[in-house]
């Protein structure tokens, strides 16, 4: 695997048991992630974006195949071990935000840096940097309850990015946003994505992301049907 | 994490105050129940013990095989030697001497006739020695109903119903009628100076106390007593050192010839007590017991309700890379930072109100008042007490059961789907 290569997935199968017959939620998936690459899955419900999106991010693990992820193999690797890489080299964010209600902006941001081991001193600086990135700054000491659907899920893209992590695993980060911030959330991961070189990998449907897409992996019942580099993507102009 | 924790805890009230209130009352009842089940049941005891049989006492065989008779023609006789003794070879008790008996109490008249006279029965204990613990005993200062404390070896405290049917004024004069150790017929005269209340209703009918010399003025019983009753300094009754030492006291005084040797009972050989104290034991312990395992009941399914509250942020901590097992410890963490405090809360609400009703004690004077137990002397006011136990018992419930609780509750993070995360965070 090349030093460019964040993922790298060679014939993935992965069945689940269903009575006393098996699921394919995904069969014969090859596919390769270079670095800062800006990627969606799309597909229609059930077609296994979510399944590939856990396989990537070490949530699941494959039935066959083999899926090597920033230098480690999940398919062998511990759940410790894969716990380890998330710490360290992902970041998550979910379509539900999931911020820690009783913590503020400063302290859901910290988190990621605290379970990372990181000084004190050095986790503040960290925290305000990432705040600011994604225009909280003035936020910084609200709990979520004070923020708005936006406020909070760019708080949750400031927690995946605080640790500076190689690759960001985003399950439809913009379905309960409306169309507005769901603009201003593209534009920051797709200025996250240019500045710090971070990967993205999004699984989504949702047409407003895919209008910032450099690549589009399209599935379909379990298999990749189409894989398109998209050439003027609405990122260029940001 | 431990700071990142703690601010969680205090700042989400339903992970913190609410926990923290179910875990002070639970600690704060069992320290209570288990302060009142012992004082109650120590009371009786302590009752029994005072009046009649002491944590052990002496006397001799003879007067053992008889002692229904209050037979003292049989008492010990160098009651100061044997005091001696006794405080040299067991000093964990201390020792006191004691003569029971019974007779006539005459109050005559201003021309010296009988104005009224009834049965009486009457301890001589020792009041008035320098170090006496007989007044704190029996509690005369609470117990006192008019008058004052004995200060002279004539001076009596009457039962306050002895006093009412016999018809006796502080001051009066009233005589004993009866027999001395030798058998020959006595008359004395006790100046009554206070009346009791032991709420223990037949004894207030027809119970005199005097001090121990003036008993043996009356009865001719000089340097001699019926009984030696021992008491353990804390007068908490403890069963196995007290059958402990009446072994080995009936070991060394073991003349099956000498009819006159001093013999050891304990409070437990007392008619039916042996059963009582068993039974008492049994009853505490399980009492205790189904109280601490509802207890842990309510705590581990506050251990659920909780992580089930909190399943979308472990949830979230588990796909930011925590492990089952770093996610694990600080539920458990939590859950003894909060069992911890919960149980300093309830220990300083618990002991407190031990302490109160071990001073003050609950009045069931109206249920005991026509009880006619003369076996057992129970006490008509129940009180609590304060054992060292009760400053740590709160641990088991306060902070054992609830991280228990999280422990079992906590293993259902294990069971997660990892890769159902993204699905269940969506909601």
């Amino acid at each position: 695997m090349s030093n460019n290569k964040v993922v790298e997935i060679q014939k993935l199968l992965k069945q689940f048991p269903v009575g006393g017959d098996f699921f394919t939620a995904l069969s014969d998936i090859n596919f390769e992630l270079e670095k800062a690459e800006f990627t969606g899955l799309v597909g229609p419900s059930g077609s296994g974006k979510t399944t590939l999106l856990n396989i990537i991010g070490g949530l699941d693990s494959p039935t066959k195949g083999t899926i090597n992820v920033l230098g480690m193999e999940l398919g062998s690797a511990s759940h410790n071990e894969r716990a380890f890489l998330r710490k360290t080299k992902m970041g998550f964010i979910f379509q539900s935000y999931n911020l820690l209600p009783v913590y503020t902006v400063f302290e859901n941001v910290e988190l990621p840096l605290i379970l990372n081991k990181v000084e004190s001193k050095e986790r503040k600086r960290l925290v305000t940097q990432a705040v600011e990135w994604v225009g909280l700054s003035d936020k910084i000491d609200s709990r979520p309850a004070q923020l708005s659907g936006g406020e909070c899920q760019r708080t949750a893209i400031a927690r995946a990015i605080v640790h500076e992590p190689a690759l960001i695993l985003a399950d439809e980060p913009t379905a309960n946003l409306d169309a507005k911030n769901s603009h201003q959330i593209m534009n920051i991961m797709v200025r996250l994505n240019k500045e710090l070189n971070t990967s993205f990998i999004f699984a989504t449907h949702d047409e407003k992301i895919m209008a910032y897409l450099r690549r589009i992996v399209h599935l379909e019942d379990g298999q990749i049907v189409k894989d398109e580099i998209i050439e003027n993507p609405e990122m260029g102009a940001i | 994490m431990f700071r990142f924790v703690l601010k969680g805890i205090l700042r989400d009230r339903s992970r913190s105050l609410f926990p923290i209130i179910v875990v002070s009352l639970i600690v704060a009842l069992v320290i209570f129940n288990r302060g009142f089940l012992v004082g109650s049941m120590n009371g009786m005891f302590k009752d029994t013990a005072v009046i009649s049989s002491g944590h052990v006492k002496v006397m001799t065989h003879a007067y053992q095989k008889e002692s229904q008779l209050m037979p003292n023609d049989l008492a010990l006789m160098d009651v100061d030697e044997i005091l001696k003794d006794l405080e040299i070879k067991y000093p964990n008790y201390f020792w006191s001497p004691k003569i029971s008996f019974a007779g006539l109490l005459d109050l005559p008249d201003e021309h010296g006739d009988t104005k009224s006279q009834g049965p009486v029965m009457a301890y001589g204990v020792d009041f008035l020695s320098s170090n006496s613990r007989q007044f704190e005993l029996w509690e005369l200062e609470k117990r006192i109903v008019l008058g004052r404390m004995i200060k002279d070896p004539t001076d009596a405290l009457v039962g306050h119903k002895l006093a009412d049917k016999l018809g006796l004024s502080l001051g009066d004069q009233v005589t004993y009628i009866g027999t001395t150790m030798n058998n020959a017929f006595t008359t004395f005269n006790f100046t009554v100076v206070g009346t009791f209340n032991l709420g223990m209703g037949p004894l207030d009918k027809q119970m005199m106390l005097v001090d121990i010399e003036g008993a043996r003025m009356a009865l001719d019983m000089d340097n001699a007593a019926s009984e030696i009753l021992g008491f353990m300094h804390d007068l908490y009754y403890n069963d196995d050192a007290s059958i402990e030492i009446r072994n080995e006291f009936n070991t060394f005084h073991s003349d099956t010839t000498d009819l006159f040797r001093s013999s050891m009972i304990a409070l437990r050989d007392a008619n039916q007590m042996g059963t009582m104290i068993d039974l008492v034991d049994w009853s505490v312990f399980i009492i205790l017991g189904i109280f601490l395992f509802i207890a842990m009941i309510v705590l581990w399914n506050m251990g659920i309700m909780s992580g089930l509250r909190r399943y979308g942020e472990i949830g979230v901590r588990l796909a930011m890379g925590e492990t089952k097992g770093q996610v694990y410890r600080s539920l458990i963490l939590e859950s003894t930072i909060i069992g911890t405090i919960g149980t300093i809360i309830g220990t300083c609400i618990g002991l407190p109100l031990t302490y109160y009703v071990q001073a003050v004690g609950i009045d069931y004077s109206a249920a005991f008042e026509n009880l006619n137990s003369t076996t057992m002397i129970m006490s008509s006011v129940f009180y609590t007490q304060v054992t060292p136990d009760l400053y740590y018992i709160g641990i088991i419930p306060g902070v054992l059961a609830t991280v228990f609780g999280t422990m079992l509750a906590g293993r259902a993070i294990y069971k997660r789907e990892m890769a159902q995360l993204f699905k269940e965070l969506e909601t």
